[in-house]
């Protein structure tokens, strides 16, 4: 049986997704009999994403452009895009800035009201950080996405389910309170 | 008491004359969901999830506020119904700031149950992402406006239970909110009695008990349908 190409990746979120992938624990190590994992921030780490993905697992939200550059690019090469988490669903506390209108009051904030030393942008230097958009949006707003796991974070036990079908070539029902219950 | 008989889902029930439709489906266990209803207070259909079909009628009817008639013949949970209720449950949700991860209301939440209940897991609508306001002016309570679905249970049981009529709604469309006193600070309203009706009475995570942190919020919800029925059944205890 040739394995699942399963990739995951990491916008603007805080890493809670894939620290709960990893409270996954033992159940890992039946997901590697199914699947190889070509990329993930916590697992793998080649600095392409590859072709011919089976299953990627998206955690955060679409935040600065190399985000929206990257989304295009998993999803022209993925089958199954999956938002794992609220902010790659809703943006959630990533999206908190976008009242705001635009990034620029966040980093007004944080880089110049409250720098103690040397008030400056990250990117005062072309092309070292990638620029913040001035709206957080959640993956579904910008690429087509197959499947949806909410939770900040999605408890490993749901993960588990949403993932488990995705073996079998078969569809996860979300649906009732152990499944798809925000926050 | 006159008796009426109709048909909810197939089902043949008897209900008083009188009796909302969601009143008759409760009493014979059929789930119909609501967000701006609230036992003991008066209905006015204004959250839609409990739109129902009623044959011969081709408009939804809000069962909250349309009364049983003989022979009606009522469907609760078509395919057509689910998806009104999902669709009206993403807008509620894209219209405010719902960021369940640290609402105050995070697990005891009404919207976020009503939200599973209808099957959302995820909003098809782009997130208007308002700028509403918070008020923590309350000794005790505050409200943080992001949250608000504009359901009006605050206004209601201020005004039909506890008679201080300290909310109302301002302004139209997406500026709707809900305002206490003269459009003041709530902490400034003299005629509030602080006795936090509204706050067991809000479904959501939009008025809370000052100083409660993420997920800690609980409400008394069966307050206010206790006070309601002693109130006008003289039913004294709980
Ligand atoms: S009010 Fe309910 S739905 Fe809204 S953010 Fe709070 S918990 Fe979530
Ligand atoms: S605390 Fe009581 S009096 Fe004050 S606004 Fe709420 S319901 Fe009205
Ligand atoms: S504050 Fe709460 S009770 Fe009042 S309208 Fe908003 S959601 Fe409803």
């Amino acid at each position: 049986m040739t394995k699942i190409r399963l990739a995951t990746i990491w916008f603007a979120g805080c890493a809670g997704c894939h620290m709960s992938f990893l409270d996954m624990d033992e159940w890992l190590f039946e997901l590697t009999k199914h699947v190889d994992i070509v990329f993930s921030p916590a697992l793998a780490d080649p600095k392409e994403y590859p072709d011919n993905v089976d299953v990627c697992l998206i955690e955060g939200a679409i935040g600065n452009e190399e985000h929206l550059e990257l989304i295009q690019e998993i999803r022209q090469k993925t089958k199954i895009v999956a938002s794992l988490g609220d902010c790659a669903v809703t943006s959630n506390v990533s999206g908190l800035r976008n009242k705001y209108g635009s990034a620029e009051p966040v980093l007004e904030r944080t880089y110049f009201e409250l720098a103690d030393l040397q008030p400056q942008l990250p990117y005062d230097k072309e092309g070292v950080l990638p620029k913040l958009l001035d709206r957080v949006y959640p993956i579904h707003e910008v690429v087509p996405v197959d499947l949806f796991i909410p939770g900040c974070p999605p408890e490993a036990d749901r993960i588990i389910a949403a993932i488990e079908p995705l073996l079998q070539n078969q569809q996860p029902v979300m649906a009732g309170r152990k499944m798809i219950k925000f926050g | 008491m006159s008796v009426k008989t109709l048909t909810i889902n197939g089902e043949l029930i008897s209900a008083r004359a009188g009796d909302t439709i969601l009143q008759a489906a409760k009493d014979n266990g059929i789930y119909i969901p609501t967000l701006c209803h609230l036992e003991g207070l008066s209905d006015i259909g204004a959250c839609r999830m409990c739109m129902v079909e009623v044959e011969g009628i081709n408009k939804l009817l809000s069962a909250c506020v349309t009364e049983v008639a003989e022979g009606m013949v009522v469907a609760t949970n078509t395919e057509k119904l689910k998806e009104y209720r999902r669709m009206n449950m993403e807008l509620i949700f894209a219209e405010g700031n719902h960021t369940c991860a640290v609402c105050v209301a995070n697990s005891n939440c009404e919207l976020q149950d009503t939200a599973v209940a209808v099957g959302m897991e995820h909003t098809r609508f782009s997130y208007r992402f308002p700028d509403r306001g918070v008020d923590l002016s309350h000794p005790q309570f505050g409200i943080d406006r992001n949250r608000c679905i504009l359901c009006t249970r605050c206004v209601r049981v201020c005004d039909e239970i506890e008679g201080a009529h300290v909310w109302d709604i301002a302004n139209r469309g997406e500026e709707a909110e809900i305002v206490s006193g003269l459009n003041q600070p709530w902490g400034e309203v003299d005629a509030c009695t602080a006795c936090g009706k509204c706050v067991n009475a809000c479904p959501t995570g939009a008025i809370s008990y000052k100083g409660s942190s993420v997920a800690v919020m609980q409400r008394d919800r069966g307050r206010i349908p206790f006070l309601a029925a002693a109130r006008e059944k003289q039913q004294w205890t709980r």
